[in-house]
């Protein structure tokens, strides 16, 4: 069991009705997969506000960052960093950059 | 009546406005849901306390918000906190989120593909719901308008949806997304007959139900889209804009296409045309007056390719002859220098004495006439561009 820190954008923590960091307890191995499966899990309501509720794909214009680098483009089922693991980094959910 | 709930959709948000019964001094409230597109906020005709809200994001897709206090408060109708969002059969409860077209159970593929921009066919794609259209007489009853062009239904309150996948089956491989997006955006329900239901599309038309949404057929008949279709006359395709009826009319219907405002006495069998001396027959919204079936308003528009009013005149024009004949009504209403477009959902009339109309404009601005449209005064002046009105008198 690891505990995984999650930093949400503004309107998810809204609807979320939570402030700040959420701390997630991640069973198994720690994915992407994994953590929005524990994300929604905790916070239903955030079903299909990040990744399609049928297909499971990541919005077009959400990003998942994580010890500097972006990793939205990285398979959902493969390995978050050992940071992210251990806690020492939090895995972020960001809204893309809107431009204009 | 005690007042007025004036429930106001925005590109940023949601805001409440109410009154007393003579509409003259505002409450503002809001925004609620800063920050999001507000496509509708609707009341139930069963229970004024129950608003149901649209709102959507780019970002971050399409939510369903629900309040059971007039909107003091809202929440998501959904699975509570803590809950496990598995059914007991493994697959995931439906959230109120959730608008899942009907599948084929063979192909899990959508049942039917539209007409996309390079001719070939396309799957359906949800984006977001336009419309929502409480049941006349239950509150937890709720059909929603969305993009790509469908009807759904909800009879728990806005926590699960399903479609109702017949109106697809009326030639949905013929419509395809006009500039403006495939969008279901009308649906008008009939008190008298519970199993007739009209819906109007964007780019598709208007289509009628009478055995409560499992068959649909277009009803389209004499309108014409000479710049539009290569067949001015087809059986669908047609842009229609908004269409509006009294309840105590089942069979008459008013329409404000991309250009032309026509009627039916025949419950869409047959349409035709009443522009009559209108300025300009280009508009978005059309709505009928409550206690006059046959006085109705639209809001010229200068082309569809200048969304704005024809000669920068804020001009609502109302017909008190069922069409044909109309008066500009322009008492309070910015006369010059006025260039905001008044989108379809963005007008609507209240069931007080005299008639209360009430307008939305993308400039922010939201007007009421509290004398069926004879005079107007600005209820609040800068908000978000509007998207949607809507009213409820309070008991």
């Amino acid at each position: 069991m690891s505990t995984i820190r999650v930093i949400l954008p503004g309107h998810l923590r809204t609807l979320a009705r939570i402030d700040g960091e959420v701390n997630l307890e991640v069973e198994g191995q720690v994915t992407q997969h994994s953590v929005l499966n524990a994300l929604e899990s905790r916070y239903p309501m955030l079903r299909g506000t990040i990744r399609d509720q049928v297909t499971q794909q990541r919005r077009p214009f959400i990003r998942f960052f994580a010890c500097g680098q972006d990793l939205s483009h990285e398979p959902p089922d493969a390995p978050l960093p050992d940071t992210i693991t251990t806690g020492e980094e939090p895995f972020l959910i960001v809204g893309a950059m809107a431009g204009g | 009546m005690s007042g007025v709930r004036v429930l106001v959709g925005t590109r940023k948000g949601a805001f409440v406005l109410t009154s007393d019964g003579t509409r003259k001094e505002w409450d503002i409230n809001g925004p609620f849901f800063g920050g999001w597109e507000l496509f509708h906020v609707k009341g139930s005709p069963a229970d004024s306390n129950r608003l149901y809200a649209s709102q959507s994001s780019s970002w971050f897709g399409q939510i369903i918000q629900r309040s059971d206090d007039g909107g003091k408060t809202w929440f998501q109708p959904g699975t509570p906190p803590g809950e496990p969002t598995n059914g007991p059969d493994g697959t995931s409860k439906g959230e109120s989120n959730k608008f899942v077209y009907d599948s084929s159970t063979e192909t899990g593929q959508p049942l039917t593909t539209h007409q996309w921009y390079d001719g070939t066919q396309h799957p359906w794609e949800f984006k977001r719901v336009w419309h929502l259209e409480p049941a006349l007489t239950d509150p937890d009853t709720i059909y929603a308008g969305v993009e790509d062009a469908a009807i759904f239904r909800s009879t728990d309150g806005g926590q699960t949806w399903q479609e109702l996948p017949g109106l697809r089956s009326a030639k949905g491989h013929l419509w395809q997304p006009g500039a403006g997006g495939m969008c279901l955006h009308t649906i008008l329900l009939d008190p008298g007959n519970p199993a007739r239901i009209f819906v109007a599309i964007s780019a598709a038309g208007t289509f009628r139900t009478e055995d409560g949404g499992k068959t649909w057929q277009p009803v389209n008949r004499g309108l014409k889209s000479p710049y539009e279709l290569p067949d001015p006359t087809a059986e669908v395709g047609h842009c229609v804009h908004c269409i509006a009826k009294h309840p105590s009319r089942p069979n008459v219907l008013f329409m404000q296409k991309h250009w032309d405002v026509m009627r039916s006495d025949d419950a869409g069998e047959s349409w035709h045309e009443i522009s009559g001396d209108l300025p300009s027959d280009f508009g978005f919204p059309i709505a009928v007056h409550t206690h006059e079936p046959e006085t109705i308003y639209v809001v010229p528009i200068k082309s569809d390719s200048e969304h704005y009013p024809p000669e920068g005149k804020l001009r609502v024009y109302r017909s008190r002859t069922g069409g044909n004949e109309w008066e500009g009504l322009t008492k309070g209403l910015p006369q010059q220098n006025c260039y905001v477009n008044i989108l379809r959902d963005a007008m609507t009339v209240d069931s007080l004495e005299p008639c209360g109309i009430y307008v939305g404009t993308t400039g922010g601005q939201v007007y009421v006439s509290a004398d069926s449209g004879d005079s107007w005064m600005p209820i609040v002046r800068d908000l978000p561009p509007v998207l949607s009105v809507e009213v409820q008198a309070l008991p």
